[in-house]
């Protein structure tokens, strides 16, 4: 937490990375600076970026949970059984955001009473759930959503801006506020920056954990309404591999796996960033695999430089912290 | 005279600015036992870590047999007969005993570990070493004092003509010293060199032919044991006379604040009781693993007491949390700032602030100027010195780092402090003003516990003296009835 | 204060330890009654489950599980975790496939080499961004699992390679039966023999163990703990490459997505034979009982006539309750209580 202009170092490149890539695909497709061209492509990233925010928090205090594509399966396969019991949708809603959270509250029960570490814990939850959601569906579908259902991820708010869209930037500015602007954010990077001296000065740093894991599992749960909603059914490999876009977001974000650095801006940025790389490189019809190379080299491009730039001091870029 | 066996000169070496030795000289006896005094801080580690390969020197000379060389590595430094024993316990849990002897050089057969013969070798070392445990055993089910003699054995199954024991009795207690001491003789009559790093004195005297002493990164003396006493040592060692380090306040003894009454933890303490009034400073002497930092932790509420109680200003409370034991007004400096005081990564301000979010920021929400104002009253006071409280705590010295950990908890003004060693491994001038705002604050009328290893610091400071020993408590002293000798017997006495 | 202490005479002051049952053999010892009992349970209930011929498809189809296992259990082992060894498998075995397919009439040998080699390489990649960048070993695995996923597809053009397209030797070898076991099976007997011996009698195996136990305290000995890393990583990837031969012979076909979250398993059967993600604890032993549980589990639930869907989710609590278990063991407390006989 120094000065503002060595906070912003980092997500002033990657301001620069994201500009430098529209331009880029405004060249080379004609389409790309359309509204309605943009405001498809918010579809990339919002879903994911509603759980890397939530993740972010969490991985500032030092711990991680890969399980958030499982809980995203689990929740929309609880949302398809209820549907097919014939609940509607505010009941689905719930149901879904209710699955997730109990899921969360798994992972920070783990981790904090069982004591377990958080990767192997969320390792073993990740197959937990997702086993669950195969056990429950097999190889059927659910799909029989109530129409009514189908707005959370195709609706639009006003104009071209979704509601997903519009659900990402409320929660977006409701985390960065809660991260840089409260005593509750002050703690999490206190407790990822030195676990031990923060609990020495009385932070009761079970109860931040706990309370992070479930939160991750709630919004896992809200992504999975959205995600559900806008594909309108389930099946039990929905969200296969997110865990991976979901955490290159949050570190491609300047948070630090290890604890203790990062900001929202930063998150929010790559997440754009990551959202129109998807979409710019499906405009120019390169398929969705090749795009993993892309994400997985971008995960540990913005984890090594940091570590580079500790080897050879020239390189060095500030994150905030 | 013969010649030394290992002599070093001019060693300089720094780390990112802070030069840890500046000019550091030493000679090494072959049958001879030197002690190497000086401060924490001194440079008697990094020393240590230069011979044993682990560290190059910046500059210098180091001598083997009159030949000057360059210790390139860990590997180096065993093939030429240097062995350290480390203050840290370089120990592997999860392996045996005798593995852990051997882990450098298992004996081997056809290229195959030979475990017969590793467990028959590790026996005989074991029992030269007078040591009692089996080398089947896991090193992590041994006490501290059994895990040095594994790496002493460890660094006997080289062909030691120079043994480095770093600290070895910190955490010993007075019987496990007096077999280490029987081991270093051993070694020396073998004609082994032996370097012994202490800041205790009786073991000076009661082991070693030579001593050298550190102030600072550079030698300021050495000599032969016979010819100096304890104050000449001691004035080397700080530079200054020692009396005139305490500024105590008298101070009037008020209220009862703090009362512990029969408290207990497994294997850790058991029936302690005492009480710490208003104004009042109580020191708790007792050796490194007497039981006193785990005291501490369970007034914190890090962890639980099995039985006892504890009272605060009359009121039986339950703290199963730092977080509760602040509330009842208590606070804790602990004893190591790096790890458990200070967040290195944070600035003054960010640290000062963190126990005080809640009065900070009644509704949540941070302002920025009230953090400032109150970091920049604390620094202030406390004389922090630093380009301003926006500075990262990792860029100060260790002195002013422990200021910055204190000033966090007087802002909070508990009624109550607890201070685990405050001034270990800082310099005298930090020393002194953490001594002057410790007396202060039990002026205006708060209690404060004060765990120290330094005895002139505990008496110095303290109005009451509590001395523990192997989870015990063992006397009580007033101040004007304390003396060395009653302090120390009880801290030592088996 | 005295300047001169007299120091005791040496007194034994505790009663001699006795040798004691390691905790690694207690766990071990648990895990193989429980493995045990499932299995005699699973027999009881279907006789046909014990048959000789049976009991040789459950070690083949256990086989690839218990070469990536013990490649796991390296990594492990050293503080890490290799989240791509199922991709490196897929990449490798992709790799092979096309050799194969364009030059049918090289030998089986140079097929399992090139395998073996680009497996070691990929693995290599993860070793040389743990050991030089220091970069937490899940991140790297996460990214580099993705990207070598990629990779398949990049190569293969998103085509499956069937049988039809695969030399005749390619797939036969991993069937050749000898002693009523499969060469696949051979292979990982062979591999768990060496391991047996290499973890437990080589100055190498031990180093791993010391590295991953205390990295500081292996530094003081000579034994550079992040180059352990990268040996580790690089044995897992040659593993992992092997085993992706192994694999697309077995299952005669080679596409992007072969044993796709296989990791899973392989990370579980490590967690559940009790090798600890802090390092430097667990033993092979272990892990091939970890292997053998989660392989009669999968052998036993079509015929107890539970849907193979559920395979994952009693490995996910499996995973869970192990983890669980495993932290309990883990805490331990300092004693400095003196005996009774010394108070006042």
């Amino acid at each position: 937490m120094k000065s503002l202009k060595s906070l912003l170092r980092w997500e002033s490149m990657l301001g620069v990375l994201l500009v430098a890539e529209f331009a880029f695909f405004a060249a080379v497709s004609a389409h790309f600076l359309d509204v309605w061209t943009l405001s498809d492509a918010t579809f990339n990233f919002t879903e994911r970026a509603l759980v890397a925010l939530p993740l972010a928090l969490l991985i500032i205090a030092g711990e991680i949970d890969i399980s958030v594509a499982a809980i995203i399966a689990l929740a929309s396969v609880a949302m398809g059984l209820a549907a097919s019991y014939g609940l509607d949708t505010p009941m689905l809603v719930a149901v879904g955001v209710v699955t997730g959270s109990l899921a969360g509250m798994i992972n920070g029960a783990l981790v904090t009473f069982g004591r377990v570490p958080s990767i192997v814990a969320t390792i073993g939850t990740m197959t937990l759930f997702r086993g669950a959601a195969y056990a429950i569906l097999g190889d059927r579908v659910l799909k029989n959503y109530p129409a009514s259902f189908s707005v959370f991820g195709q609706g639009y708010a006003f104009g071209p801006v979704s509601i997903e869209l519009c659900l990402f930037v409320v929660f977006a500015m409701g985390f960065g506020a809660l991260l840089h602007f409260t005593r509750w954010g002050r703690c999490v990077y206190a407790i990822g920056a030195n676990p031990i001296a923060a609990r020495w000065s009385g932070i009761s740093i079970d109860r931040y954990k706990f309370a992070l894991f479930t939160v991750t599992g709630l919004f896992s749960g809200l992504a999975a309404v959205m995600l559900t909603s806008r594909l309108g059914s389930t099946r039990p490999t929905i969200a296969q591999g997110w865990e991976l876009e979901i955490i290159s977001m949050v570190v491609l974000g300047g948070v630090s796996v290890r604890g203790g650095q990062g900001s929202i801006v930063g998150v929010v940025l790559a997440a754009i960033i990551l959202g129109f790389v998807n979409f710019g490189l499906g405009l120019l019809n390169v398929p969705g695999i090749a795009m993993s190379i892309v994400v997985g080299t971008l995960l540990i491009v913005a984890v090594a430089v940091p570590a580079v730039a500790q080897r050879w001091p020239m390189f060095r870029l500030d994150k905030a912290h | 005279m013969s010649a030394a066996v290992l002599s070093l000169s001019g060693i300089q070496k720094s780390f990112a600015g802070t030069r840890a030795l500046r000019d550091a000289h030493l000679s090494l006896y072959a049958g001879e036992v030197c002690a190497l005094v000086g401060e924490n801080g001194a440079g008697k580690s990094t020393l240590v870590r230069v011979l044993s390969g682990l560290l190059q020197p910046d500059a210098g000379d180091i001598q083997l047999d009159g030949r000057s060389l360059r210790i390139g590595g860990v590997d180096h430094a065993r093939e030429l007969g240097i062995s350290v024993v480390h203050q840290e316990c370089m120990v592997f849990d999860n392996l045996s005993v005798a593995e852990n002897i051997f882990v450098a050089g298992r004996p081997s057969q056809r290229r195959l570990v030979a475990w017969r013969a590793m467990h028959e070798r590790a026996s005989v070392i074991l029992r030269q070493l007078d040591a009692d445990f089996d080398p089947d055993m896991l090193a992590g089910e041994l006490s501290v004092a059994q895990k040095h003699i594994v790496q002493i054995a460890r660094a006997l199954t080289t062909d030691a003509r120079v043994m480095i024991l770093d600290e070895p009795t910190a955490s010993l207690s007075h019987r496990e010293v007096s077999d280490l001491f029987r081991i270093v003789s051993k070694l020396k009559a073998a004609g082994c060199a032996v370097l012994f790093i202490t800041h205790k004195f009786e073991e000076i005297f009661a082991i070693a032919d030579r001593y050298a002493v550190f102030r600072d990164g550079t030698s300021v003396g050495d000599g032969q044991v016979s010819d100096v006493d304890r104050d000449t040592m001691i004035r080397l060692m700080v530079g200054r006379d020692v009396e005139q380090l305490f500024p105590k306040l008298p101070t009037t003894i008020g209220e009862e604040l703090l009362r512990v009454e029969r408290l207990s933890r497994a294997g850790e303490f058991e029936d302690i009781s005492f009480s710490v009034h208003g104004g009042e400073i109580v020191g708790v002497y007792g050796l490194v693993g007497a039981g006193r930092t785990e005291l501490a932790q369970v007034l914190f509420g890090l962890t639980r007491a099995d039985t006892g109680n504890i009272s605060v200003k009359g009121q039986r409370v339950s703290i199963d949390s730092p977080a509760q034991a602040v509330k009842h007004g208590l606070a804790l400096v602990p004893e190591d700032r790096q790890q458990q005081g200070a967040i290195l990564q944070f600035t003054i301000a960010d640290n000062i602030c963190l126990p005080n979010l809640q009065t900070l920021a009644p509704r949540g929400f941070l302002g920025r100027a009230r953090e400032s104002a109150l970091a920049d009253q604390w620094t202030a006071s406390l004389q922090v010195k630093s380009r301003d409280s926006q500075q990262n705590v990792a860029d100060l010295s260790g002195g002013n780092q422990q200021k910055v950990v204190i000033a966090k908890w007087l802002a909070r003004n508990p009624s109550v402090l607890i201070l685990d060693e405050p001034t270990k491994g800082i310099d005298v001038g930090a020393k002194s003003a953490v001594h002057a705002v410790t007396s202060e604050f039990a002026q205006r009328g708060n209690g404060v516990l004060m765990i120290s290893s330094e005895l002139p610091e505990i008496m110095g400071m303290s109005d009451r003296i509590l001395v523990m020993r192997r989870g015990r408590l063992r006397a009580q002293f007033k101040r004007s009835e304390a003396t060395a000798e009653g302090i120390i017997r009880a801290a030592t006495d088996a | 204060m005295p300047e001169r202490i007299d120091y005791l005479p040496m007194q034994p002051t505790m009663p001699p330890s006795r040798r004691r049952f390691s905790a690694t053999a207690q766990r071990d010892t648990a895990l193989a009654l429980v493995t045990l009992s499932l299995f005699i349970g699973v027999t009881i209930a279907f006789p046909q489950f014990a048959q000789p011929t049976n009991l040789a498809e459950v070690l083949d189809d256990s086989a690839l599980l218990i070469l990536l296992a013990l490649g796991q259990m390296l990594v492990i082992l050293s503080r890490g975790i290799d989240l791509s060894i199922a991709a490196n498998l897929a990449l490798s075995g992709m790799i092979a496939a096309l050799f194969n397919r364009s030059f049918p009439d090289v030998g089986i040998v140079a097929v399992m080499g090139i395998a073996t080699v680009s497996g070691a390489a990929l693995g290599a990649i993860n070793g040389l961004l743990v050991w030089k960048l220091k970069l937490p070993p899940i991140v790297v695995t996460l990214g580099t699992m993705s990207v070598y996923r990629g990779c398949i597809y990049l190569l293969s053009h998103g085509t499956w390679i069937n049988d039809n397209e695969l030399s005749r030797g390619f797939l036969s070898f991993v069937q050749v039966k000898f002693l009523g076991l499969t060469s696949l099976s051979w292979i990982a007997i062979v591999a768990s023999a060496f391991a047996l011996a290499a973890m437990r009698h080589t100055n190498s195996g031990r180093n791993f163990y010391a590295a991953g136990d205390n990295p500081s305290a292996a530094a003081n000995v000579g034994i550079d703990a992040g180059r352990m890393q990268f040996i580790a990583y690089t044995l897992c990837g040659a593993i992992a490459g092997l085993c992706g031969y192994l694999w697309v012979a077995r299952f005669a076909v080679a596409y992007t997505d072969i044993a796709l979250g296989f990791e899973l398993q392989v990370i579980a059967a490590c967690l559940i034979g009790g090798i600890a993600v802090a390092g430097g604890s667990g033993s092979v032993i272990g892990v091939l009982l970890g292997c053998l549980f989660i392989g009669v589990i999968r052998n036993a639930i079509p015929l107890v006539g539970i849907s193979p869907f559920w395979q994952m989710l009693i490995n996910g609590i499996v995973i869970v309750v192990a983890a669980l278990l495993g932290a309990r063991g883990r805490e331990r407390g300092r004693v400095i209580l003196e005996p009774d006989r010394a108070a006042p």
